[in-house]
């Protein structure tokens, strides 16, 4: 077992994502403080890619101008070993199949390990695909991170018996992004998920302030928010760490109550 | 090992969201590929709306003027629409009326998968959206036109290279968007399963006609096919019915763009290495890290940094050969195949016509050599006269 479950023992959870790079590795560094200072229970670290099939155009831009600075792997491995230096949360990685595969599977899994990551999220390996990294997540033990959609209804439940770690639930079809209102019934998802397994259940996709995240953590376990932070670093001017750390903490006062 | 695969390539590597889709469209592909009502509406779009079965023409100039083996055109040019694209269509289409869904989405690269999906589209009575990279909506604008007036949208798409890389991410996020009344008609034989094999089944008319008209005409099966290679679809369509036949040699063309040894190419078995992109493992050309790369070609349908994974599995097992052609090379062969024989080819297609060339010259004359040329050339026209430094198409 890693350390995930960890940051639900506090209440509900807040889980910023940060793309890793965007602007640079010493920003993103301040910027994973300022959410960890504000009160993060876990953090999702970017590792960005090419083509990020599954994001909006705010991750998506995030990720463009990461690897135009210059962002790789290895650079990204370098940035958890200063941030684990004082930062205990636990922290997994949101990146894609094939920067993991590229890398060497189990390279990259073992690194990630030793220096302190705790689990994945790819959002292109479905339950179908999964035992290709799972297996050799679990031999490190670490965390492979499932996702449940809206769409997946009947699938939830079997997705659900197998997760570990937390369950991603995505609010929304479509890409990330901030959205004006969340329609699904992301509730009834997450009771579906529980009836299977008792498993922290975090809910992602789409929200963009406090008054949507305190309503998504009234139905779960813990909010998840990227788009809306990483508007906030695209902006890129002085004082920017301190909006970050503003906006953290009145997503975690929002949904502390 | 997961569904779909060919060898360790294949697979199923899309977002949760999309699973569902993907699940049902495999449940009713697998119900309409046994149902006769359904294959015979097919054969009947077939035969009686693209024009099929295409010809296989004995291009007896070209054979002479060069000296070696004799040489076979598989016409699907001559197909309505122009282009082998609109075999698969018809079958997507089709089948996603039978799923009852209202609107068909595509991404293309030249523009011919998406000219075919919208004819498609307004023949079945169809809301039709495509998305298409921004530079090759430049350089195919005859293409986008066509699109508009069989009255689909056209979204041009301002991410990435612009191409169709990107063109197919788009596309796969639309239909992340609205899932429930759309069906993603994949226009090459790669994404995620059933797409590979469904395309492939529906492109796999293409050597079934020319096992049966060589057979007529020669009395024996020929000792090479070619095709082009993007994602690979009219490839695989000419390859199908003769992988069990070792006797005849397969082999893909791919688009080396300025050459191989520099970075832009589009030659993915030539170039590239195994990764997960796009719904599949297959090989794509990437960057040691695994950022895929933003490939090049001169021609837009061949313009993409992977290729479909039952190539990659023909490549593995040394079924099938894939061979580098160059801008240059596929030009001239453009300009070849429209002197020699008054067809003007796709530039796409010029690639195979380019390594057949070279081929049918090392060849017996008592041998045969099948070449696809899977589309028309006039798409083409004005950006090879600019190729060729011709500003003034009126002289």
């Amino acid at each position: 077992m890693s350390t995930i479950a960890k940051a639900f023992d506090h209440g509900k959870a807040l889980i910023p994502f940060i793309t890793c790079g965007d602007p640079s590795m010493e920003k993103t560094a301040e910027y994973v403080r300022a959410v960890v200072d504000a009160g993060a229970d876990l953090v999702e670290l970017g590792i960005p890619f090419s083509d990020p099939t599954a994001e909006g155009d705010v991750i998506m831009a995030a990720d463009a101008r990461a690897l135009a600075a210059g962002t790789t792997t290895k650079k990204v491995f370098d940035l958890v070993r200063e941030l684990r230096r004082d930062i205990t949360v636990p922290m997994v990685f949101m990146t894609y199949a094939n920067v993991l595969f590229s890398y060497g599977s189990e390279d990259f899994i073992r690194t990630s390990r030793d220096i302190g990551i705790d689990g994945f999220i790819l959002p292109d390996i479905p339950y179908e695909e999964k035992d290709e990294f799972d297996g050799i997540c679990k031999k490190y033990d670490r965390d492979l991170i499932s996702m449940i959609a809206p769409t997946s209804k009947e699938r939830i439940t079997m997705i659900a018996k197998e997760a570990s770690g937390f369950l991603y639930c995505v609010s929304s079809l479509g890409v990330t992004g901030t959205r004006s209102s969340i329609t699904t019934d992301v509730g009834a998802m997450v009771r579906t998920a529980k009836q299977a397994k008792d498993i922290p259940c975090a809910v992602g996709f789409g929200i963009s302030g406090p008054e949507q995240a305190a309503a998504m953590a009234a139905v779960s376990d813990g909010v998840i928010v990227g788009s809306a932070i990483m508007k906030i670093i695209a902006a890129d001017k002085p004082g920017t760490t301190g909006e970050v750390y503003r906006f953290a903490k009145e997503l975690k006062d929002a949904i502390k109550t | 090992m997961s569904k779909g695969r060919f060898g360790i390539h294949g697979g199923q590597y899309i977002p949760e969201t999309l699973m569902h889709a993907v699940g049902e469209l495999e449940r009713a592909y697998l119900k309409y590929k046994e149902d006769p009502g359904f294959q015979k509406e097919l054969t009947d779009l077939y035969n009686n709306y693209a024009g099929r079965p295409s010809m296989l023409y004995y291009a007896e100039h070209m054979t002479k003027d060069l000296g070696g083996a004799k040489i076979y055109l598989k016409r699907e040019d001559l197909n309505h629409t122009g282009a082998h694209k609109i075999n698969n269509v018809l079958g997507q289409v089709l089948l996603a009326r039978y799923m009852g869904k209202t609107r068909v989405i595509a991404e293309t690269g030249a523009g011919q998968h998406g000219v075919a999906t919208a004819t498609a589209a307004a023949m079945m009575n169809m809301e039709c959206e495509i998305f298409m990279g921004r530079e090759d909506c430049e350089r195919q604008a005859l293409n986008v036109y066509r699109m508009k007036l069989l009255g689909a949208k056209v979204h041009p798409v301002d991410t990435g290279t612009r191409t169709l890389k990107d063109a197919v991410s788009e596309t796969f996020k639309e239909w992340t968007r609205r899932i429930d009344d759309t069906h993603y008609v994949l226009g090459s034989v790669m994404g995620p399963y059933p797409f590979p094999e469904m395309v492939r089944d529906f492109q796999a008319v293409i050597s079934r006609e020319i096992k049966a008209q060589i057979l007529e005409r020669e009395g024996r099966l020929p000792d090479a096919v070619l095709a082009c290679v993007g994602g690979g679809s009219n490839a695989i369509g000419a390859f199908y019915h003769f992988i069990d036949d070792p006797s005849v040699r397969l082999i893909g063309c791919e688009a080396a763009g300025r050459g191989v040894s520099t970075s832009d190419t589009a030659a993915t078995i030539a170039t590239g290495r195994l990764g997960i992109f796009h719904g599949m493992k297959s090989y794509f050309c990437q960057d040691e890290f695994g950022q895929i790369a933003p490939v090049y070609s001169i021609s837009a349908g061949l313009d993409y940094p992977g290729i479909g994974p039952e190539h990659a599995y023909l490549y593995d097992i040394g079924r099938a050969q894939y061979v580098p052609v160059t801008d240059d090379e596929a030009v001239q062969a453009f300009e070849y195949l429209s002197r020699t024989e008054g067809i003007i080819p796709a530039i796409e297609s010029a690639h195979a016509v380019s390594y057949a060339i070279a081929l049918a010259q090392s060849m017996r004359k008592d041998q045969i050599i099948v070449i696809n040329i899977s589309g028309r050339g006039d798409k083409d026209v004005a950006s090879i006269a600019r190729y060729r430094g011709e500003t003034d198409l009126s002289l």
